[in-house]
C-alpha cells in the first residue's frame, strides 16, 4: 500500500505519505490564502522524500472538512482528478477526526475549528478514534461541553469559550494517513470524497424590481 | 493531424464547468456542464453556488469530454487551464483540478487568460488567426476590444467598458422586462418580433474617440422608458424595447469595433464572448463588416459562450509554438491583465 493524504479544510496546506505500516514522509505549510498554490506542489514534495512515484499510489485520503468552503473544494477536487487520472480509491475522512485522531489524552474532548463569521465548527469524542457528536457548526458559547480539552485552532481562538485548549492547533496529513489506514485495516468504512459544507450557500432570493425614478 | 498533441482544456471562470479536447487546430470534443439553472431564480450567477457545482461536475465533465472524443486520459499529452480572470472561488477550483491531472500524467500544464482563449478558440473553427487581428469580446463579464498581434504570446488591450458588461446589461434589461435570467437568450427572442427603431436609447461614449464602452446609461434610460410607461397606466411593448436596446448594444459595439480596425490598419475582426451569440450583433457585425471591407470571424455561438474547446485551443497554439509551460503553484488571479496571455 502507498497511500497519499492530505487536507486542505483549515488554514494548514498538509500533505503525507504512507505505506500502511508507517508514514514515509509529510509537509504542512499554514498559509490560509494559497491551498490552491501549494497544494500540488507538497504532494509533489512528498513523494520526492519519500523516493516514491506518483504511479506507485494505491490509494488517496483527503479531508472533507467541514471548513472554509474555498481551501476545502482545492483538496477534494485535487482528491478526485487524482484518482481519476491515476485509478486509485479515494477515502474522505472528516477533517476533525483527523484532530481528534492527534489527542493522546483522556476522553471526553472536543475538536474545534475555524468558521469564520465567528462561529465554529466542532465535534466531541469519547477517545481519539470515537465521535459522540457533530460535525455541527455554531457560535462558539453555545457548543456543548465546552469546558472540555479542547483540541483544534478553533478552540484558541475563543479562549472564553474553550477554556481547555489543547494542541494540535491544525490536523496533520500524517495523522490523516494513520487514521485511514486504521480504517482500512480495521474494515471501517471510510467515506466518498464528499465536502461536508454544513452551511447552505450564500444567496438571497431577489426582491421586486428597483425602481430608477422616483415613485 | 494525429501527431499534433492533444490538449484538454478546463474552464471554471463563472458558471460553466467547461472541458475541451483539441489536437492543433481540430476540435475533438467540447463538454459543457451549467448550472445556470441554479442561479436563475437569484437573478444572477451565485459563486458560491457555482463553485460547489464546478466541484461536483469536474471530473464527470473530463470523463464525458474523453467518452465523445474517443480518448483516453493517457492519450492528453498537455493541460491547459483558465488561470483568469473571473470569480475567485470557481477559477481555483478549475486551477487545481487541472493541476491534479497535470501532476498525475506527468504532463505540462497551461495557465491561460479567459479572454485570450475566446480569440484562440476560431482557430478550430476556421483556421489559423490572420496577425494581427482585432477582437471584440463580449460577455456578461467584459467588454473588450483587443489588438492581437499574436494570440500565443501577445494580445494589447484597446478599449473597455467603463461600467457594466454588455452582457449585464442584456441581464438587467431582461429583469426590467419580467423576462429570465441570463437575460441574453430572451431578450434576443423578445427583439425578433419587435421594432429596432422603436425607440432611440442613447448610446454611450459614441463619438467620444475612445475605443471604450458605456453600457450604465443605457440600462438606466431603458429602466426609465418603461417606468415611464408602467406609471402613465400603459402596457410595455416588450419587443420593441428589446429591439430597441439591443439595437443601441449591437451599434456602439459594431462602430467601435470597426473604427478599432481602421485606426490599426487590420482587416480583420473577431467577435466572441456570450453576447456574440445575440443574433443581431451577428447580424449587424456582417453587414458593417462588409460595407468597411472588414473580414468578420465569428464563431458558432457555443464556441462564443464559455466553454473548455476555447482553453484547449488556446493552450494547443501554446504547445505548438513552444511557449514555456506553467509552474504547479500557478495562482489563479481573479483580475489577470489581459496582457497576460499564459502565466
Amino acid at each position: 500500500m502507498l497511500l497519499l493524504a492530505f487536507d486542505t479544510a483549515t488554514p494548514a496546506i498538509t500533505a503525507a505519505l504512507h505505506d500502511g505500516s508507517a508514514p514515509l514522509a509529510s509537509r504542512t505549510v499554514v498559509d490560509q490564502r494559497r491551498h490552491a498554490e501549494l497544494l500540488v506542489p507538497s504532494i509533489d514534495a512528498v513523494l520526492r522524500e519519500a523516493g516514491a512515484s506518483r504511479r506507485d499510489l494505491t490509494d488517496v485520503a483527503v479531508g472533507v472538512g467541514p471548513g472554509p468552503f474555498t481551501g476545502l473544494r482545492v483538496g477534494l477536487v485535487t482528491a478526485r482528478s487524482l484518482g481519476h487520472a491515476l485509478g486509485v480509491a479515494v477515502h474522505g475522512l472528516c477533517t476533525l477526526d483527523v484532530l481528534a485522531w492527534e489527542y493522546f489524552g483522556a476522553g471526553p474532548f472536543l475538536a474545534v475549528t475555524d468558521a469564520r463569521r465567528r462561529e465554529v465548527y466542532w465535534a466531541s469524542y469519547r477517545d481519539r478514534g470515537t465521535r459522540l457528536a457533530g460535525p455541527a457548526v455554531a457560535l462558539p458559547h453555545s457548543v456543548e461541553d465546552r469546558g472540555l480539552p479542547a483540541v483544534g485552532y478553533g478552540a484558541a481562538l475563543y479562549p472564553d469559550a474553550f477554556p481547555d485548549a489543547r494542541p494540535p492547533q491544525y490536523p496533520s496529513a500524517e495523522a490523516l494517513a494513520g487514521l485511514a489506514v486504521a480504517r482500512l485495516r480495521d474494515g471501517v468504512p471510510t467515506g466518498p470524497p464528499e465536502p461536508l459544507y454544513l452551511r447552505r450557500p450564500d444567496a438571497r432570493l431577489p426582491g421586486p424590481r428597483k425602481h430608477v425614478t422616483p415613485a | 493531424m494525429a501527431d499534433e498533441p492533444l490538449v484538454l482544456g478546463i474552464e471554471t471562470s463563472c458558471d460553466e464547468t467547461g472541458i475541451g479536447l483539441v489536437r492543433g487546430h481540430t476540435l475533438l470534443m467540447d463538454a459543457v456542464a451549467s448550472s445556470v439553472d441554479e442561479h436563475t431564480r437569484f437573478g444572477g450567477v451565485v459563486p458560491e453556488i457555482a463553485s460547489r457545482a464546478h466541484l461536483e461536475a469536474m471530473t464527470p465533465t473530463v470523463e464525458r469530454a474523453l467518452a465523445g472524443a474517443g480518448a483516453r486520459l493517457a492519450d492528453v499529452d498537455a493541460i491547459a487551464v483558465t488561470a483568469g480572470p473571473g470569480l475567485a472561488g470557481t477559477l481555483l477550483v478549475g486551477a487545481a483540478a487541472a493541476k491534479a491531472y497535470a501532476f498525475a500524467l506527468g504532463v505540462p500544464l497551461y495557465g491561460v487568460h479567459h479572454l485570450a482563449a475566446h480569440v484562440a478558440v476560431d482557430q478550430v473553427e476556421h483556421g489559423a488567426l490572420p496577425q494581427p487581428c482585432v477582437a471584440l469580446l463580449v460577455s456578461g463579464g467584459h467588454s473588450s476590444l483587443l489588438l492581437v498581434p499574436d494570440v500565443a504570446t501577445e494580445v494589447v488591450p484597446l478599449g473597455a467598458t467603463v461600467d457594466d458588461a454588455a452582457g449585464e446589461a442584456f441581464d438587467k434589461i431582461a429583469r426590467v422586462l419580467g423576462l429570465p435570467f441570463p437575460g441574453g437568450p430572451p431578450v434576443d427572442r423578445a427583439a425578433r418580433e419587435g421594432d429596432t427603431q422603436a425607440i432611440f436609447f442613447p448610446r454611450g461614449k459614441y463619438d467620444d474617440g475612445t475605443l471604450d464602452f458605456s453600457f450604465a446609461g443605457l440600462k438606466t434610460a431603458v429602466a426609465r422608458w418603461v417606468e415611464a410607461r408602467e406609471r402613465a397606466g400603459e402596457s410595455v411593448p416588450v419587443a420593441d424595447v428589446a429591439a430597441s436596446f439591443q439595437e443601441a448594444v449591437a451599434d456602439v459595439l459594431t462602430k467601435k469595433a470597426i473604427e478599432a480596425c481602421r485606426r490599426h490598419g487590420v482587416p480583420d475582426l473577431l467577435i466572441g464572448g456570450g453576447v456574440a451569440a445575440n443574433s443581431r450583433l451577428r447580424a449587424m457585425a456582417e453587414e458593417r463588416c462588409e460595407a468597411a471591407g472588414i473580414r468578420p470571424r465569428v464563431p458558432r455561438p457555443k464556441l462564443c459562450t464559455d466553454n473548455g474547446a476555447m482553453v484547449a485551443a488556446l493552450g494547443a497554439e501554446l504547445v505548438a509554438r513552444g511557449v514555456e509551460p506553467s509552474r504547479l503553484d500557478l495562482p489563479a488571479d481573479s483580475a489577470l491583465p489581459v496582457t497576460t496571455v499564459s502565466v
